[in-house]
This record gives structure tokens, sequence and C-alpha cells, in this order.
């Protein structure tokens, strides 16, 4: 049982690994040629991690050890929830259920570890960008942990892998209005975790108006490399959650090579499919003043919560 | 939302399509592979420059194509693009930037107010061109220089 | 003699003795002996423990020359637990002591009453009897209330923190005298043993349960009663407040689950809400104004209420559960208890440590001063974060596996036939997750304003590392956050099992199987995996950095500024500042904004005051209106007291007359 655990396990992270930053790039050529524009291609990110490889790293006097280490924390905690989540396969290891609470520490570590190295920067930028991120990622919490929660609730555990292989079984507890809820609480919960609009623009330049971008305002070279590697394997890993939860057929249930290659093309072809509606999406849609972001979350958990309380009236119904 | 998507199938493909690739900057330290972070400083200008350069990262010229991005710190740069003549209270901001750009950079100054003082030659609050400030790497002459100018100059950097 | 008869024979000794060092020794030597003797009247309390939480017996019973009975002492399983948790705590608090009392708390009056403190605390879980319980617990108050006021000499807010202190300390003494009272009423008799033959049904049992509660909750800082933890704690020193924020809380807690798993086992499900709403709005509130607070140990304080209250959300959805007949969740829960006992003594005694490491280094403990120490400071800092992760709860510490065992409790305790349960669970889940969100935003707060980037303020510029005790004292509770956290499951199994419930299993290596409720968690193979994903991550950057070194600069990036200093880093309050936007109604923080003219024009302006002051809003609202009216009572009161000799007979003669009338009738 283990050792398909853990064939599953390399594959995925090596397969998030490859793909997190093509997702990127489809994401950025979406947007592109929505705009009118021809875009720098689905490879450009790869393009820029080598480009950061071989750049000098920078560290300004002021900074520690954090500056250093929080780059490769966020980095490790991204790939442990890569193996964690079920993306290829649903086969957890025997003695490390991928537990909820467990994959949300883990997430939560990496976002610990990146709003550190925004307040060691020892600049106003990066305590600036420091707290509204983890304004937002406490305001979060409740919504994930909550919609999540509604999802196990048919299924009577919270160990991912056993609510995929569930949803897999019943198709019909896909389409319920339990799942619509909480998957719709989740969307904006993942918008905010990861920092996309209109939570928070990736790509702008104005100091006042950044979250993730003033924590990383700092780091140069391969700090920069590793910070934004990690940043795209939690996006990956979060919307192949969604993507496994939404359409949960094609991942794998054993650790044969058959199983194996489809679990990786569905995987694949669910990150495409919602990394281009991702983007499109933030094509007609504005940033929200920070201060409003509390409302919208607040609304997510509201669903979150409706989500819980249908789940209770459908298994009474049942 | 409606009027927006009508506007995209209307206008559909704005850029005009790529002239041929300019040879690459001499020297070893621009071996960037395709990928280039673009910090622009504005040291004094006029915004004419200003314009033009938003107008080559704009739809029409698209910039990006060819691996330039406009960055919002110098940390992350590769070239520091400076326009406009170097004033007195800019001049440290513009040195400190540069500095602040880890290498291999490059250093880009374009308009003629940042390659020679252009018009504002001798004036009050001018301090002298960018290439009395920093080590200017490549120029860009030009009042304003047009964006094909400037992408001509950017391709040279990022090779594609 | 049995083994616990010695451990409470040698806990007596050690006290008096160290008591009799701290009054005869030289001032050269006291520090270092007394803290000694305490630090192994701390073990021995530890060791009494063990044995009787792995089922030893003894029962001691000490005559008093005062017409009561005599002090019975026979720790249960449970009682033996909270002594090892209030003794070890004591020990390392004491070790940590000898490096760092100066001035008044090393005289030999704060000694004396700190080898008391230890001994009150360490003897309540140890009482078998309603009396003997109210005694060591008034004795644990008032040694308490002296050290509180160790530094009132040079502290002013000092004194009005212990009145605080002692008022409410005495209110929860109160409380819990009447209670006992109606219970051995009851229960005819004042032993526990009596009491808990009380019928949980009727009607003497729930106002019993009430009023214990309410004075259990008042000594755990539980909202609306919390009022002098955040005052008491930063006026305390801070070896002081160490204990008394992880070992006397816990003994509030104790005392609950006393009420709750011996006294009145079979509850009722009022009862349990009472519990799970007292928890939920203490956890919330205690965050909220943790994560707001820039006064290091008034953090320190409120995040203390905060556990209490998941502490108390544990037990009220045990005591739910139970009462709705869901065994295996509710088992849990009452395990999770005492899980989080633990885990919050072993975390909150290394930040309140480091906390006083800051204190003694800087002299400061406003977070908006700070920064910098972890170059400076690198022990203190490394403990201190280790602290920060734990209370977090955040892998792999302790603060994680407890609060992994509270959620799984809880989400697996919902049966949706009983409708209250449905609803009641997701909302515990939901402030559960809240809390935890808002911890984590407050310890990245705390840490990262301390310890990183520089300092903001020229004290924080001079720190340096405290003496070796303190270091030792840091590393051993660091070490003992890490190693509850990496190998929790053989200690849990063992401690659940004594105190005679399940629920709790050993997974894997050693970590925590929960088979009521189906969920299982081995941080060893977590951390296994960590490392093996990391080594690839590791290589890389190794391999990167000897090929192009960083390169040091001296200026870091904020635009290209020229006017940069460290005074524009993010501050404590400015970290907080959304936050409390968002919470604004909850908080009330008191705004004033103070604009003066320039003499010629009201359009120039030469000068923009700004204050923000973050009250408790519980004391502003519910107690400050209280504490006016009895002032005013007081105030009339004293008009009585004119100092006619004819009026205080005459009061004396219809007292006489009003006291006949009612005896006769």
């Amino acid at each position: 049982m283990n050792a398909g655990a853990a064939t599953l396990a390399a594959v995925q992270v090596v397969v998030m690994v490859v793909v997190s930053p093509l997702l990127v790039g489809l994401m950025r050529q979406v947007r592109a040629r929505l705009e009118g524009r021809v875009g720098a291609g689905v490879l450009q990110p790869w393009r820029d991690l080598r480009k950061l490889a071989i750049k000098e790293t920078l560290r300004a006097a002021g900074t520690g050890r954090v500056s250093a280490v929080g780059p490769l924390v966020l980095v490790v905690s991204g790939l442990l929830v890569c193996v964690l989540i079920p993306l290829v396969g649903a086969v957890p290891f025997v003695s490390l259920p991928d537990d909820l609470f467990v994959v949300v520490s883990v997430l939560l570590v990496g976002t610990v570890a990146l709003a550190l190295v925004g307040l060691d920067a020892g600049t106003a930028f990066g305590g600036m960008g420091s707290s509204r991120h983890m304004t937002i990622a406490a305001l979060v919490e409740p919504t994930v942990l909550v919609a999540v929660y509604a999802l196990s609730i048919p299924v009577g555990s919270s160990a991912l892998s056993r609510i995929v292989v569930a949803r897999i079984d019943d198709p019909a507890s896909v389409a319920s209005p339990v799942s619509l809820l909480a998957l719709v609480a989740l969307v904006i919960a993942v918008v905010a975790e990861t920092g996309r609009l209109p939570v928070d623009n990736p790509s702008t330049h104005l100091e006042l108006t950044m979250i993730h971008e003033a924590m990383v305002i700092e780091s140069s070279g391969r700090d920069l490399g590793w910070l934004e590697l990690g940043s795209w394997l939690r996006l990956g890993a979060l919307l192949g959650l969604l993507g496994s939860l939404l359409v949960p057929w094609g991942v794998a249930q054993d650790a044969s090579v058959a199983a194996v290659l489809i679990g990786v093309v569905t995987l694949v072809l669910k990150l495409a499919a919602l990394g281009s509606v991702l983007a499109a999406a933030e094509v007609f849609v504005a940033k929200l003043r920070l201060f409003r972001v509390p409302e919208l979350l607040a609304g997510s958990f509201v669903l979150a919560f409706l989500a819980v309380t249908a789940s209770y009236l459908v298994v009474q119904a049942g | 939302m409606r009027g927006l998507l009508r506007l995209m199938r209307a206008a559909g493909r704005v850029a005009e399509p790529a002239p041929p690739r300019p040879e690459g900057l001499e020297g070893a330290n621009v071996a960037l592979g395709g990928s280039v972070g673009v910090r622009h400083v504005d040291a004094g200008s006029c915004n004419g420059c200003e314009i033009e350069v938003a107008a080559t990262f704009g739809p029409v010229y698209d910039a990006e194509r060819y691996g330039a991005k406009l960055v919002a710190s110098a940390r992350h740069a590769d070239v520091v693009l400076i326009t406009g003549v170097v004033t007195r209270n800019m001049s440290e901001p513009l040195r400190r930037t540069v500095e602040a750009t880890p290498n291999p950079r490059v250093v880009l100054a374009v308009g003629d107010c940042a390659c020679s003082c252009g018009v504002f030659a001798g004036g009050i609050g001018v301090a002298g061109a960018a290439h009395d400030a920093v080590d200017v790497d490549l120029a860009v002459p030009g009042c304003p220089p047009e964006p094909d100018v400037i992408v001509e100059a950017l391709r040279r950097v990022t090779r594609r | 003699m049995t083994q616990v008869e010695v451990g409470l024979w040698a806990q007596l000794v050690l006290a008096l003795a160290t008591v009799s060092i701290a009054v005869l020794a030289r001032p050269a030597l006291r520090a270092r002996l007394a803290g000694s003797a305490a630090a192994a009247l701390g073990v021995a309390g530890a060791v009494t423990g063990v044995i009787a939480l792995t089922g030893g017996q003894g029962r001691l019973v000490i005559p008093l020359a005062l017409p009561v009975d005599p002090v019975v002492l026979s720790p249960t399983p449970l009682g033996g637990f909270f002594m090892v948790v209030a003794g070890a705590v004591g020990a390392v608090a004491a070790v940590y002591a000898i490096g760092y009392v100066h001035g008044p708390s090393a005289s030999s009056t704060s000694w004396a009453a700190f080898a008391t403190f230890l001994l009150g605390m360490q003897l309540v879980p140890g009482a078998a009897d309603a009396v003997s319980f109210l005694l060591a617990w008034e004795l644990m108050a008032a040694a308490s209330t002296v050290l509180v006021l160790t530094e009132h000499r040079e502290r002013i807010e000092v004194r009005s923190a212990a009145l605080w202190y002692a008022v409410m300390t005495h209110l929860s003494f109160l409380l819990i005298l009447i209670g006992f009272a109606v219970l051995s009423a009851a229960g005819h008799g004042t032993s526990f043993a009596a009491m808990s033959h009380v019928d949980p049904e009727s009607a003497g049992a729930s106002i019993a349960f009430v009023l214990l509660v309410l004075g259990f909750a008042t000594k755990a800082g539980i909202v609306p009663m919390h009022v002098w933890l955040p005052r008491a704690h930063p006026a305390a020193p801070s070896h002081v407040s160490a204990v008394m924020s992880a070992a006397m809380v816990k003994m509030g807690v104790y005392g609950v689950l006393l009420v709750v798993l011996q006294l009145l086992p079979a509850g009722r499900p009022w009862w349990g809400l009472v519990l799970l709403a007292l928890g939920t709005v203490s956890a919330l509130y205690g965050i909220l104004q943790a994560s707001v607070a820039t006064d290091l140990k008034r953090l320190l304080a409120y995040s203390t209420t905060e556990n209490v209250g998941l502490m108390f959300l544990a037990i009220g959805t045990g005591v739910l559960l139970r009462a709705y007949a869901v065994v295996g969740p509710a088992e849990v829960a009452a395990g999770t208890t005492l899980l989080l006992v633990a885990s919050h003594a072993a975390f909150k005694t290394t930040l309140f440590l480091g906390a006083g490491s800051v204190l003694h280094a800087t002299g400061v403990r406003d977070l908006d001063r700070l920064g910098g120490l972890g170059k400076r400071m690198p022990t203190t800092a490394a403990a201190f974060g280790i602290g920060a992760l734990g209370a977090a709860a955040l892998p792999i510490t302790c603060g994680f596996v407890a609060e992994w065992a509270l959620l799984q409790s809880l989400i697996h305790g919902a049966r949706p036939e009983d409708r209250l349960v449905a609803v009641v669970m997701p909302l515990a889940v939901a402030v559960v997750a809240l809390t935890a969100g808002l911890a984590l935003m407050t310890f990245v707060k705390a840490y990262g304003i301390a310890f990183l980037a520089r300092p903001r303020g020229p004290e924080a510029g001079v720190a340096h590392e405290g003496p070796a005790s303190m270091r030792v004292a840091l590393v051993v509770s660091a070490v003992v956050v890490v190693g509850l956290g990496l190998l929790p499951g053989v200690m849990a199994r063992a401690v659940v099992r004594a105190v005679g419930l399940g629920g709790i299993d050993v997974f894997g290596v050693s970590g925590l199987g929960l088979p009521g409720v189906g969920a299982a968690l081995d941080p060893v193979a977590l951390t296994g995996l960590t490392l093996l994903v990391a080594v690839s991550v590791l290589v890389v950057t190794w391999r990167m950095a000897r090929r192009r070194p960083p390169r040091p600069v001296e200026l870091a990036w904020g635009g290209g500024g020229v006017r940069v200093s460290p005074r524009m880093q993010y501050t404590a309050t400015s970290y907080a500042e959304p936050l409390s936007r968002v919470f604004d109604d909850a908080l009330r923080p008191e705004r004033d904004l103070e604009i003066t003219h320039a003499g010629e024009s009201r359009y120039l302006v030469e000068r923009v005051q700004f204050r923000q002051q973050l009250e408790d809003v519980v004391e502003v609202r519910a107690y400050a209106p209280g504490v006016r009216l009895v002032d005013r009572i007081g105030l009339a009161a004293r008009r009585l007291q004119n100092g006619s000799i004819h009026r205080y007979l005459g009061y004396s003669f219809v007292a006489l007359i009003a006291v006949l009338i009612v005896v006769s009738l």
C-alpha cells in the first residue's frame, strides 16, 4: 500500500513542479490573448526561473536568516501540499492520512514563512504586505475548514482522498447543493489564498495596492526564484484540489501504470481548464478595495456554513 | 461585461506583427535567456518618453512577447530603463536604483534627454545626462524615440 | 508510607526549606540556593504527579491547629496529571528565575512567596475534599498576589493590577466555596467521594454546577471574568507570569474537569452548552484582543484567555456529546482537553520566559520599540519562535497535535438526528478555525516585529542574551514543545487511560490515533516526509549558493528614496490595523485626533497628534460602571460614620432590637 502511495506521491510532485509554471504561463497567455496581445508564451515562467537562477542574490544589511530560509520553507511546504492532496491519485500513505487539517496547516506554514520574509525585509512595503496577507489568511481559514467539513459529512471522514473516492463512486453527490455551495465557497477561498483578482492583483506596480508583491519586493536572485516557484506550486495544488473535487473522474485509485497515466493526463486537462476560466474571469474583474475583502470572505463563509446545514438536511431526508 | 466581450471579439488581435530580430547586445553578462525584467526610472522628463514606453508595453507593440516585462522592484529587474534628464533631486535615487539591481544588469538610456540632456541642457535643476550618474550600456536616442526603436533595444537584451 | 505520600511530604519539606533559605541566606547566594530548592520542589511535584497518574495510591492527613477538618491530600490520576503540569512549569520557571531576578524580585519575600505559590498550586490537585482544596487554593491565591505586587515601587500600574487580581481571585474563591457548600449539603459530606453521590438531575446539582463553573472560570480567565489577566501578567515578574499563565489558570480547568468527570459525571446537555458558550466567546475575544495588543506580555495574557477558551470548548463538547450518547467523540473531546492543557503549559512557558528575556535585555515590553533581536539574542529568538509555532498550532509542535485532535472531535461529533448538536458543532468548528487563523497572525506579529529586521528604538539596539540559567530554561521548554509534538502518542494514551477515558491510542511511531472517530496522525511520518521532500530543495540551493554566494548590500529596496530609516518599518500597531478595522465593533478603539493650527491661518497646520488606545471592552463597558456604582455606594456609606458616639450607640441599639425580633419569629 505504501509503495503505491509513494509512487503516486513522486509522480504528483514531479508533475506539479513541471506543470505549475506552465499553468501560470497559460493563465498569462489567456489574459494576453483576450486583451488583444500576443503574450510571452506558455514557457515564459520557466524562462523566468532559469534567469533567476543565474542572477545575483542580494541580501540587505538588517535582514537575517529568515530571508534566506523563508523561501525554502515556502517551496518545501508547497511540495508537501502537492504530495498530500489527491491530484493524480487518491491513495494516501498508511501512516500519513491526508487529513484536511494537516493539509491546511502545511499550507499555512508556507503562508507564515512568506509573511516573515516580508517582515524581515525591514521596509515599510514588506510589513504592509505581510500584515494584509496574514489578515486575509486569518479570515480565509474558517471558510476552508467549514467548506471541506461540509464535503466530509456525507463521507464520514475528513481525509481528502476518501472524499474524492466517495465522489467518484457517487456521481450524484458532485452535483448536489451541498457540493455546489461548498465548492463556490472554496473557489473564493482559493482566490484569496493564492492572491488572484479580485483580492490581489499579481501584476500591480502600485505599492499601496500590493499584498503578495509587497512581501517579495526585497527578494532577488534565487530567493525570488524559490518564492515564485513556491507560490506557483500552491496555486497549482489548490486548483488541482478544486479540479479533483469538481471533476473527480480520472483520479487514480491504484498505482498501476495505466491508472497513473490517465490520472496525469486528466490532471493536466483539469488544471488547464480551471486556469483558463480563472484567467478569463480576471479580465472582467477589478481589484477590490482591501477593506471590502473581509465582506467577500464573510460571504464565502456564509456559503460554506449553508453547505454544512444543507448536508444535515440531506442526510436527514435520505 | 457584454460590452467588453463584444469589444474583445471585434478587436481580435491588436498586436502588430513582429519585425525581424536585431542583433544581441555585446557583453558576456547579458545571458538572460529571453526573460527580462524592466525597471523604469523617470529621472526628470517631460513625460513624452513615458508615453512612448507605455505604448511599447501596450497591445499594439506588445514588448512582452519578446520576454520583456515591467517589474515593480529594482531587485526583480535586469534592465534599468532611464528616461528624462537627471535632475538634482533624482540623481541619488537613480544611483540607488541601479545599485539595488542585481547583476547581470543592463542600463538603458531612452530619449535624447537621458542620452545627452536634450532640450534641457544647462537647465537650473539639471545635474546631467544618465551617463553622468550611472554607467549606461545602451542608448536609444530620439525625442521621443518611437516605440519600434525602444522595442528593438529591448530585443537586443532579450535576444528574442 | 506509599510513594505518593513520600512525594507529598517531600513537597512540604522542600517548600519549607526554600522559604527558610529565602529568609536566612545571604543576598549573594539567595537566588541560586532558593532557586535550586524551588526547582527541586517543582520536580518533586512532577514526580508525585507521575506516580499518582500511573496508579499510585496514597493518603496524607495533616491535622491543623484550627477548628476545621484536617487537610486530606489524596491525588487521583486526574489530579496527578495536573500536579505534573504544575510541578514541571514551576521547576523550569525556578531555574529561569535564578538568572532573571533582580531588584525587588530577588528579595527574600519574593522567593518565599514563590515557594508558597508553587506549593499551593501543586497541592490543589492533590486535595481529596473541599476544605483542603479551598485551603490550598487560598494559599495559591495569597502567595500569587504578593508576587504580583513585587515591583509596586517601580511601576505604579502594578498596584491597581494587584488589586484587580486580588478581587477577582477572591470572587472565584467565594463562588467555589458556595458551590462546594451546596454540593456538600446535598451529598452530606465535604469529601469529593461524598459529593460524587449527588444526583445530577437535582436542582441543587445544577446550582452547584453553575457556581463552581463560574468560580473556576474566573480563575481560568474566561470572558467576562478575565479582566485580571491582561493586568496581572504584565505587572508580575516574568517567571511569575509564566507560572501563573501556564500552570495557575490550569487549576481552573482542573476544577471544571473535577466537577464534570468526578463530582457530577452524568451531566445535563445545557451544562455542556454553558461551557461551550463560555469557551467560544473567550477563545474569540481573547485572540482578537491579543492580535491588536502591542505590549508583549499583554498579548501573551490574552492568548492564555484564548487557549483556556478552547479547553472549555473541548470540555463542553465532551459533556454535550456524552449527554446525547455520542460516546466516541465525547471521550476524544475530554481527552483533547488534557492534550490542550499540556500543550499550552509547554508553549506558554516558553513564550513568557522568552518575553522575560526580552524585557531583561531591553527593558521594554512594547513591540513598537523592539526589532532586530534575532541577531542579538539567538537562543531567545529560536525558543520564542518554537513557542510561537506551538501557539499558532503549526507543525511539528504540541499545539498542532492538540488543535488537530480538537477539530477531529468536533468534526466527527455531529449527529444529524440531534438538531441542537447539528447546529452547535459546525459553529464550534468555525470558531476554532477563526481563532486558529487569528492566532497565526498574532504570533507572526509577535515574533516578526520583535525579532526580525532592524531595531525600532534605541533599547533594542543594545540587547544581549541573558545569563545561562535563563537560556537553559528556555531551551528545555522549547524542547518539550517540539518533543510533545513529535511523540505525543504514548504519553497521551497513558494520561487518557489513567484518567478513565478511552478514545486515544498510539498510531505509528508514537503518533495519535483516535479510533472513536476514525482519524490518525503520526507527526514522525510527517516529519520524515518533509525531510525527504526538502532534501532535493536543499541540495539544489546549496549548490547554487556555492557557485554564486549572496552579496551583502547596505540598503534595502525602498523605492530608491534617500531618507530611509528603521523607523519606517511596520510596527505592531500598524500590523494589526487592518484587523482592528475589520473588528472595529468588537474592539471599540478610542481614537483621539488633535490638530494645532498655525496662528496665522486655519488652513495651515502646525501639529497633528493622533492617539489610539485599545482598552478591554468588557472592562470598560461592564466592570467600570459596576466599580463606579460601588464607589458611589461606598462614599454614601461613609456618611454613616460621622464620628458621633451617640449615633454609633443608636446603630447598636437598632441592630439589637432587629436581632431580637428576628430570633423571636
